[in-house]
């Protein structure tokens, strides 16, 4: 039962989303983050809404498995929102008590909450589009010129993987001993908040001691296939770009484009 | 051609205190000589702690001798420029079929030995495919590997070490942790390869069924050969097997328990055919 949890929260689909180049996908989030942040103008972000929406049409993804990450930040943006409402300075336009709200405040508000929907949205297409593998194989290549600053990129990459392909192993596990310890009398349901932490000790030992062992295994396994690092390692599957990846790196430009000049020159 | 040659090959394993100074040590492997013919289907076996494993992991330079010195294909496994090619050689099956997979889909863990060899990418995908057919599991290609069967995990992980076309290959105990099904299934896998490919096997095990095709069987215990020969030569002598705390397959042990009951049956018998056989001959013999 437990094998069958999905990781991350890829949806799979049939479409050219699905299918572009992780490098282009991370890249393209970046931008579009970015773009959020310096665009200033409600024109702006009628055209971050149509290109948001225009991408998600053409992923498959359902609507609602896009703002389920929403849920998540919730309290976040109401925060947020609370904050820029009643602390920007500027003309009153209503007052409860001792707190003002600014028509500067609304707008600031307003902008700050569209921001960090986007932000989750815009994210969460990619991660619903792409596989943790192809995300962490893209991460390796695309932050490649990392490694000239010392940043073990391949070594994080390897680490991700690797803690891929355990989660469920782990879990399952975890579920092994969470019963073992049962069968014996343990109890890891009543008592307060500390009680309930004393007594996943007996639960988490086992696990920590089993994943130093498996570990070591691994470790072992691995080098007797002869792997020695990322030097000189070639790819069953290696990233290329195709026509369609360049074609996504030419629509990002045209949108940033886009955006910077009705930023500039639409004054609305 | 000698594929695996040990000399006086000796293991100790130390074992430090909280000062790092050398509290006791155990010699696992004690003066072992060993050779072994390319091609050859080779079992040892030894009850826990016997030094097989120990053994086994000097074959594939994952441990270095103490003392002596062990050549894999003429090469000296204590010489650092030559690991990756003793690498390549000879390769490795461990026992937990878990915790030697490596990739998360069934290809690209296959996949991982030749990548680390710098294999190109069309040469990657051809023994990919050459090596898990070989192993009866190119129909999982696209297959996580955490939804298989233990047996086929392990067949996996026999195609892994395959797909770096090794002369010879290491098996410590990849049956231990399997059903009987899984076990019939890779100890299959591992005729077809010595057989057809003519790759050379190492099998440390310590089920006696495993053992009766081998070419040639080496018993250990407490790090030192005791017996050598083949699965009949060892069979026959089931006293000091037992004396080694080793079980004999159930038929031998009928046979022989037969034979010191005063029946004329000949030592060493390894299949039921074989002492129905001869049963029958003796059957015709008194009457």
């Amino acid at each position: 039962m437990m094998k069958d949890i999905t990781l991350g929260q890829y949806y799979p689909a049939d479409s050219v989303i699905h299918k572009l180049d992780p490098r282009v996908k991370l890249v393209g989030t970046m931008v579009f983050i970015v773009s959020l942040f310096a665009f200033r103008s409600i024109s702006c972000y009628i055209l971050a809404t149509a290109v948001l929406v225009v991408i998600i049409k053409i992923s498959r993804v359902p609507f609602q498995f896009i703002v389920r990450g929403l849920k998540a930040i919730f309290i976040l943006m109401m925060i947020t929102v609370a904050f820029n409402l009643f602390l920007t300075p500027g003309t009153p336009v209503f007052r409860i008590w001792k707190l003002t709200i600014t028509a500067e405040g609304v707008e600031t508000a307003a902008f700050m909450a569209i921001r960090l929907v986007y932000l989750i949205i815009g994210s969460s297409v990619m991660t619903l589009t792409t596989t943790p593998n192809d995300l962490t194989d893209g991460m390796e290549k695309g932050l490649g010129f990392l490694k000239r600053v010392h940043v073990p990129v391949h070594e994080i990459s390897m680490i991700m993987s690797i803690a891929l392909r355990f989660i469920p192993i782990l879990m399952e596990e975890t579920d092994k001993i969470q019963k073992a310890q049962m069968a014996r009398g343990a109890d890891f349901e009543s008592g307060n908040l500390i009680q309930k932490a004393k007594n996943l000790i007996p639960l988490l030992v086992p696990l920590f001691v089993s994943a130093f062992r498996r570990a070591n295994d691994l470790a072992m396994a691995m080098e007797a296939r002869g792997y020695h690092g990322g030097e000189g390692r070639t790819k069953m599957r290696p990233l290329e770009y195709k026509n369609r990846d360049k074609c996504a790196y030419l629509l990002m430009a045209v949108y940033l484009l886009a955006g910077g000049l009705v930023n500039y020159f639409v004054r609305f | 051609m000698k594929i695996v040659k040990a000399e006086n090959l000796e293991y100790e394993y130390v074992k430090l205190d909280e000062d790092g100074k050398v509290e006791s040590t155990l010699k696992a492997v004690d003066g072992v000589n060993l050779d072994v013919e390319a091609g050859d289907f080779i079992a040892i076996l030894g009850h826990n702690g016997s030094g097989k494993s120990t053994l086994a992991k000097h074959i594939n330079a994952i441990l270095v001798p103490t003392e002596g010195t062990l050549y894999v294909d003429g090469k000296d496994t204590k010489d650092p420029d030559k690991l990756w090619e003793i690498r390549q050689t000879a390769g490795m099956v461990f026992q937990n079929p878990d915790n030697q997979i490596i990739g998360t889909i069934v290809d690209e863990d296959v996949a991982f030995g030749p990548e680390n060899m710098g294999v190109p990418k069309e040469e990657i995908w051809r023994r990919v495919e050459k090596s898990l057919k070989s192993v009866g599991m190119w129909e999982y290609r696209s297959h996580s590997p955490n939804k298989l069967s233990g047996g086929q995990k392990q067949r996996v992980a026999i195609a892994g070490v395959v797909a770096m076309q090794p002369k010879c290959i290491v098996l410590d105990e990849p049956t231990a942790m399997l059903d009987p099904n899984g076990r019939r299934e890779v100890i299959r896998t591992v005729m077809e390869l010595n057989r057809q490919e003519k790759v050379t096997v190492i099998l440390i095990t310590h089920y006696m069924e495993e053992v009766i095709y081998a070419d040639k069987v080496i018993v250990m215990d407490e790090g030192k050969v005791v017996m050598q020969g083949t699965p009949r030569e060892i069979f026959s002598q089931v006293e000091k097997l037992k004396s080694l705390r080793l079980d004999v397959p159930q038929v031998t042990l009928l046979a022989h328990e037969l034979r010191k009951s005063g029946l004329d049956l000949p030592e060493g018998i390894l299949s039921i055919e074989e002492l129905t056989a001869a049963l029958e001959q003796c059957r015709a013999g008194k009457a």
